[in-house]
């Protein structure tokens, strides 16, 4: 066979990782490269360099270094058995593409995660050099997340967070049992051993750096961990449990939600149809709701229907708001903060607007109405000044009012 | 003397701005111009080549000569920090009316310190607004630029981008650009200006023409393939793009002509992952019988192609201890049964010596049809790849779920991966039980066509521990039992 040409290597290992949900380039250190050798900054906030058709953006050069592997998860297209076309980069060219991508400004740095050849320690040791030389011999001073393994020495885990401003340790599955059905060589005790590992290097760190100013930085962006929903039978309640257990136990930035796609050359055990994608969506929301608006897991489970799973056709916010109904309505010139963080329709910041403002004027319904996106979903569950939602509340068609029309994807929209 | 005395009455004044986004220029001018009490509605402001720019041509306003100065004991001039910042980035809007919005709102501040937190005031909420489109702005230009390579024999590598902002943000964000790039030589062409920076010092320039700025870079190709590639079809989401990447930036970002493309092309790559991928199970068959069935019609991998029969598992169907092997061998193809060839009845033999009866066990194979290669008139057995007992794991499940034996037996790697979904060492689990999802458990032992390769004493000692592996089974199967 003709050796695989740059391109083509290319190709296949950004294919390999397309699965991959998480992206986000946020949250540390701020950097820049004045005064240095080399290039690079982070200003704390990541950038969207370009958003792909399925609405993802891309903020990183997400690439495997390999997608041979000797793990057998049937989940993943690079499971040893699956016939997937195979490549191997070395880690010299993982760092020609990034420092070629960044200064093209395509890229805000490098997301590296891989298969595991040979062992996990020599995979761990390839992925830690790929992030050595960009650091030490480039001086590369953009976002690096590594994809850390848990089967690895700690050591060289270890290693991986002093180069990186991420590490993550996918759990890759709600419950033990799916793990073990769906990743027979994996090991939930493990992972969440490896999860404990890091935490305690972050505190560690952290610590060290209070003392000492020059203190080596250990992954200020964190942890994050991904799960894949939909390729076994657990459900949103179990998902947001098992999430909510990770961000207490293991001081996690993100749970990312990968919905189970369909991969090519898939496993047998598999469900065969692709879990609809507005439910990962869902979930993402009620993540949300319990890192900015308070809400605690069993807020979230009550918002679940009788299977266990958040309805789909309307957001979980509002789902909670239509159970408690009692809780309703909100008088947006009286409520506390977090009464009115309840009411749909009301984000984290019109929120904040509707705090300042009334301090100067009692609020009428038409000044909520420029301080909201949109009044007509916040309409039955406020009260303002010339406003009382008398009977709104209490309809019991209120929730077909409130759900959008089901829309069909417009597939030849550009 | 008051500040009003200055003032003609009913006065009016215009202010010619040197730039569109100079910031500092336009406070000195406002802070004197509240002092001096003239009503916002008595002021005209100008930018450069903004229309009814009369001097746009000539030497410097004259209009400018006539503004009132501010006696020196006027009142200091009011303004919250929330507005100065709001307004360092709203008057880089390209709006004409930003200067007398934000110059009203500061003349309201003087009466209502604390104006700006009523963020339901009309012109609090309309700076915002200004405001927020140029962060928009300017984080989509931190997003979007993209620099191509110009080789400079002279100097060296040269990155040069073309961008199109809507509002006049080049020079503030000149900083960012600066502090990720600072080791390269790069410039940024507009047609509102330009910026050079050499890796020491930041050069402005004159605006430029999209011609001015190099056409394309080799590193294009591998960045269109990247995006290409990291795009999932089975995720087609074109609202969120369109969204964050309005089709307005298009044109200037290399990778975007690819989109049509991607998209006409998702539903089908889409079928394709799925047609290649998901294998078209259906419902599992609820009788032995339909699973014999099925298994003749299986054609879902490259075994079932070939010139053989399926050989369905026999036994009562509600045996204690089920029994699988490989796969058939050449006999067991043409007789339609599974163990009758020497390997089966070196099985019959030794599970007769274990006091086991192979008549009320079920015994079947991991997959279900006969792998060979033709040399000649023979067929030669060739094991089957783990992707083709996974695949068959399907079938063996099937039977698992009717018959719901309390043991399985597992002889050698490729049955206990058919019962397990793993490659497991026999050495390593043999002689010990395994327990299984559905409350059963595994035993794992080797298969017994390895003891008839076997030569001499290594026979006979392999044959000694598989009678002790069903001896073992044996006397499990009694405590299952009772």
């Amino acid at each position: 066979m003709a050796a695989q040409t740059l391109l083509q290597k290319l190709e296949i290992l950004a294919d390999a990782a397309k699965y991959d949900a998480s992206c986000a380039s946020s949250g540390t250190a701020k950097k820049n490269s004045l005064g240095g050798k080399g290039i690079g900054s982070t200003e704390g906030m990541g950038i969207c360099h370009a958003y792909a058709p399925d609405g993802r953006c891309i903020s990183l050069l997400k690439i495997l270094l390999t997608n041979h592997c000797v793990f057998d998860c049937h989940y993943c297209v690079n499971r040893k058995s699956s016939n997937v076309a195979r490549a191997r980069f070395t880690p010299q060219e993982v760092v020609d593409l990034t420092l070629g991508f960044y200064r093209r400004n395509y890229i805000e740095g490098l997301f590296l995660s891989s298969g595991i050849v040979k062992s996990s320690d020599h995979t761990m040791e390839q992925i830690v050099e790929v992030a050595r030389i960009l650091r030490e011999e480039h001086d590369f001073r953009g976002y690096i997340h590594l994809k850390t393994i848990p089967e690895a020495d700690p050591e060289i885990v270890h290693r991986a967070g002093l180069y990186a401003d991420r590490v993550s340790i996918n759990v890759e599955l709600p419950t033990d049992s799916g793990l073990t059905r769906l990743a027979p060589d994996k090991d939930a005790r493990q992972i969440e051993g490896a999860m404990g590992k890091v935490k305690a290097d972050l505190i560690e760190a952290k610590d060290a750096r209070k003392r000492f100013r020059h203190a080596p930085r250990f992954a200020p962006a964190g942890q994050s961990t991904q799960m894949i929903v939909g390729a076994d039978a657990a459900t949103d309640a179990d998902i947001v449990g098992k999430a909510s257990r990770l961000y207490d136990n293991f001081r996690l930035r993100r749970v990312y939600y990968s919905a189970f796609s369909p991969i090519p050359d898939a496993s047998a055990v598999l469900p065969l149809k692709r879990p609809p994608l507005i439910r990962e969506h869902r979930l993402y929301q009620s993540d949300w709701l319990m890192r900015f608006y308070g809400y605690k897991p069993a807020d979230v489970m009550q918002a679940t229907e009788a299977d266990g799973n958040l309805p789909l056709d309307i957001d979980p916010k509002l789902a909670w708001a239509l159970k408690f109904r009692e809780a309703f309505p909100v008088d947006v010139n009286r409520a506390s903060k977090e009464q009115l963080l309840r009411v749909p329709g009301l984000g984290v910041k019109a929120v904040g607007k509707i705090l300042a403002s009334r301090r100067h004027r009692a609020l009428r319904l038409d000044d909520v109405a420029r301080l909201t996106q949109s009044i007509t979903k916040v309409r039955p569950f406020i009260c303002a000044v010339d406003w009382r939602p008398v009977t709104l509340t209490d309809r019991a068609d209120l929730r077909s009012l409130l759900a959008p029309k089901a829309e069909q994807l417009e597939l030849f929209a550009a | 003397m008051t500040a009003l005395q200055h003032v003609k009455l009913g006065a009016y004044y215009t202010v010619h701005l040197p730039e569109p986004d100079d910031f500092d220029f336009w406070r000195e001018r406002a802070r004197g111009l509240v002092q001096c009490d003239v009503p916002p509605d008595r002021i005209a402001w100008l930018e450069p080549g903004g229309s009814g720019d009369l001097f746009a041509s000539g030497a410097p306003s004259q209009g400018e000569r006539r503004l009132p100065v501010p006696s020196a004991d006027a009142r200091p001039v009011r303004a919250s920090k929330r507005f100065v910042s709001l307004a360092r980035n709203a008057i880089l809007h390209s709006d004409a009316q930003r200067f007398s919005l934000l110059y009203r709102l500061l003349w309201r501040l003087q009466a209502n310190p604390r104006i700006m937190e009523d963020k339901a005031d009309r012109d609090v909420r309309q700076v915002e607004e200004l405001a927020k489109n140029v962060r928009r702005d300017s984080h989509k230009m931190h997003a979007f630029v993209r620099f191509r390579l110009v080789e400079d024999e002279a100097l060296g590598e040269h990155y040069v981008a073309w961008f199109e902002p809507d509002h006049h943000i080049l020079r503030a964000n000149a900083g960012f650009f600066m502090r990720r790039f600072s080791n390269m030589r790069w410039s940024i062409l507009t047609p509102r200006g330009s910026l050079h920076w050499d890796g020491t010092t930041m050069a402005e320039g004159p605006p430029a023409q999209r011609s001015d700025a190099p056409g394309g870079d080799p590193m294009e190709d591998l960045w269109r393939r990247y995006y290409a590639s990291i795009f999932n079809p089975a995720r087609l989401k074109v609202d969120a793009m369109l969204k964050e990447m309005p089709k307005k930036y298009w044109k200037n970002m290399p990778e975007a002509a690819l989109i049509p493309e991607l998209i006409a092309g998702a539903q089908g790559r889409e079928a394709h992952m799925v047609e290649k991928g998901a294998l078209a199970f259906e419902e599992r068959p609820g009788t032995l019988d339909a699973i014999d069935k099925a298994i003749h019609a299986c054609r879902k991998c490259p075994i079932g192609t070939l010139d053989n029969h399926a050989v369905m598992g026999e036994g009562p169907r509600d045996a204690a201890l089920m029994i699988v092997g490989e796969q058939p061998g050449d006999q067991e193809d043409v007789a339609g049964r599974p163990f009758v060839g020497p390997a089966g009845q070196l099985l019959d033999a030794h599970l007769e010596a274990a006091g086991i009866d192979r008549r009320a066990a079920y015994v079947t194979n991991a997959v279900k049809h006969f792998k060979y290669v033709q040399r000649g008139k023979r067929r030669l057995h060739q094991n089957p790849g783990a992707k083709e007992i996974d695949t068959c794991r399907w079938w063996l499940e099937s039977e698992r779920a009717l018959v719901r034996p309390k043991l399985v037996l597992a002889m050698g790697a490729s049955a206990a991966r058919g019962v397990l979904g793993k490659t497991v060492s026999v050495a390593k689990v043999r002689g010990q039980a395994i327990p299984l999802e559905d409350g059963s458990e595994l035993w794992v032992t080797v298969h017994p066509s390895y003891l008839l390769r076997l030569d001499g004493p290594a026979r006979e000692e392999q044959a000694r521990l598989f009678a002790a592996d069903l001896a073992a089974v044996k006397e499990r199967l009694a405590e299952l039992a009772g």
